[in-house]
């Protein structure tokens, strides 16, 4: 499967979660904190909401709980 | 043994630190008695909608006068205030809410409120979330939300009143009492305890009328202006049965606060599930992707509400016992008013709009 990931073409296995692919990706900011900081999965299981990234538009959406979908935009603000 | 003040204000609310803050202004000395967190009642649980309302004459007066007195004040408003000059979209569904925008448009024409009627193409441009087959809506331009917290303690430090960390167990003319048992004597005393006040002045026709409100995650853009459906003037919120009524409103921070609920006779604050169901699928009705969004704070407070939906501002049966209470849903754009109105009472002074329909002692007839 191939998604990308602020543009840039990741390929993934299926079953991969978006964190992976973000990883993959080499972003290592999934999304910036109310005061600027650098955020990024902490807990991998849905808990956190530190991993929380833009999908095919679709704002705040927790990666590490998302399944990689063939063609899917996903945008980091990190 | 504390020193003598002309004022002593039971409440820290917004209501409260406008009216400490208007005293101070004016020169007199005061102190304020607030065992919570400044600005931490329904100061805290409402909207933070600065906003003219036209229910009524003397609630369009006070509404317009008190939101004047915050744009006046713009400049020096901190930033965690986040005031936002967002304006009011007061939504139509269908062409008789379309009748009651044109009909509003010319009680703000009158009053040189700035607005316009926005056709459904218009609305549609303006807030593209909406659902779709919606009529049109009403764009009143100088409305805004602020962060009521904040302005309460920043009314609060500007009036440099004393301020005592304890509630006010009794109130009378001559001062009050602290739960402690202090006695702190003052020329006036002002009830300002918002949904609370007839605990301390038993018998003011002010009584609890709870709210749910909900606050997604930062979706800056989702929501632009604060809208609010026009159903909430004919049907929704009528003053007996409990209602839900379409409210969203942008954040400075990109979130976007949900509500509205009105209910009478509930005591408990506990978030009651089906209410706030209630409350979200109205909302949804109007935004359906609002579905879409996580929400991640839900919560409840307690408006102060009167018959005929005006505030009691002003002297009681006794002269130097002062109510300043009963502001519903409208307490964050009023209390500047309030404030002033007090300050202005107290001394003699003609205040800016007339004081009369907000007076304690007024007939009441609920509309």
């Amino acid at each position: 499967m191939k998604v990308r990931v602020n543009g840039r073409a990741v390929e993934v296995p299926e079953g991969a979660m978006v964190s992976a692919a973000v990883a993959l990706a080499g972003e290592a900011a999934f999304r910036r904190s109310v005061t600027g900081e650098a955020r990024g999965p902490l807990c991998g299981m849905g808990i956190c909401f530190e991993c929380r990234v833009t999908v095919d538009g679709r704002a705040q959406v927790r990666s590490c709980q998302t399944p990689c979908r063939d063609g899917m935009e996903v945008r980091t603000d990190g | 043994m504390r020193a003598s003040y002309d004022v002593a204000i039971a409440g820290g609310g917004i209501v409260g630190t406008a009216c400490a803050e208007a005293c101070a202004a004016a020169g007199l000395r005061v102190l304020v008695a607030e065992p919570g967190p400044i600005g931490g009642g329904a100061t805290a649980a409402g909207m933070g909608h600065v906003v003219v309302m036209d229910d009524s004459p003397a609630q369009m007066a006070l509404t317009q006068y008190s939101r004047a007195l915050w744009i006046e004040r713009i400049p020096e408003l901190p930033a965690e205030v986040e005031y936002l000059p967002c304006g009011t979209i007061w939504v139509a569904a269908d062409e008789e809410e379309m009748q009651e925008c044109r009909r509003k448009k010319v009680v703000h024409d009158a009053a040189g409120v700035r607005s316009e009627v926005l056709d459904a193409r218009q609305l549609s441009e303006a807030e593209p979330h909406l659902r779709a087959g919606l009529a049109g809506g009403l764009l009143v331009h100088d409305d805004s939300t602020i962060y009521p917290p904040c302005a309460a303690r920043w009314l609060l430090e500007r009036s440099g009143a004393e301020v005592v960390r304890e509630a006010a167990a009794e109130i009378a003319g001559g001062g009050l009492r602290l739960r402690s048992g202090e006695r702190i004597s003052a020329g006036v005393t002002v009830n300002a305890t918002g949904a609370w006040a007839p605990e301390l002045t038993p018998g003011i026709e002010v009584r609890k009328r709870k709210g749910h409100l909900a606050i997604t995650d930062r979706y800056p853009g989702f929501v632009r202006h604060v809208l609010v459906e026009l159903g909430y003037l004919k049907s929704a919120h009528s003053i007996t049965a409990d209602s839900v009524a379409f409210n969203a409103q942008p954040r400075r921070s990109g979130q976007v606060l949900l509500g509205s609920s009105r209910q009478f006779g509930a005591e408990s604050g506990a978030i009651e599930a089906a209410m706030l169901a209630r409350m979200l699928r109205r909302c949804e009705e109007y935004m359906p992707e609002l579905a879409e969004l996580t929400a991640i704070r839900t919560w409840t407070g307690f408006r102060a509400a009167t018959p005929d939906k005006l505030p009691l501002i002003g002297p009681t049966a006794d002269p130097r016992l002062y109510l300043a209470t009963g502001h519903e849903g409208l307490g964050i754009t009023t209390s500047l008013a309030t404030g002033r109105l007090v300050a202005d009472l107290i001394r003699g002074h003609e205040p800016a709009i007339p004081a009369a329909p907000y007076l304690p002692g007024r007939k009441q007839e609920a509309h």
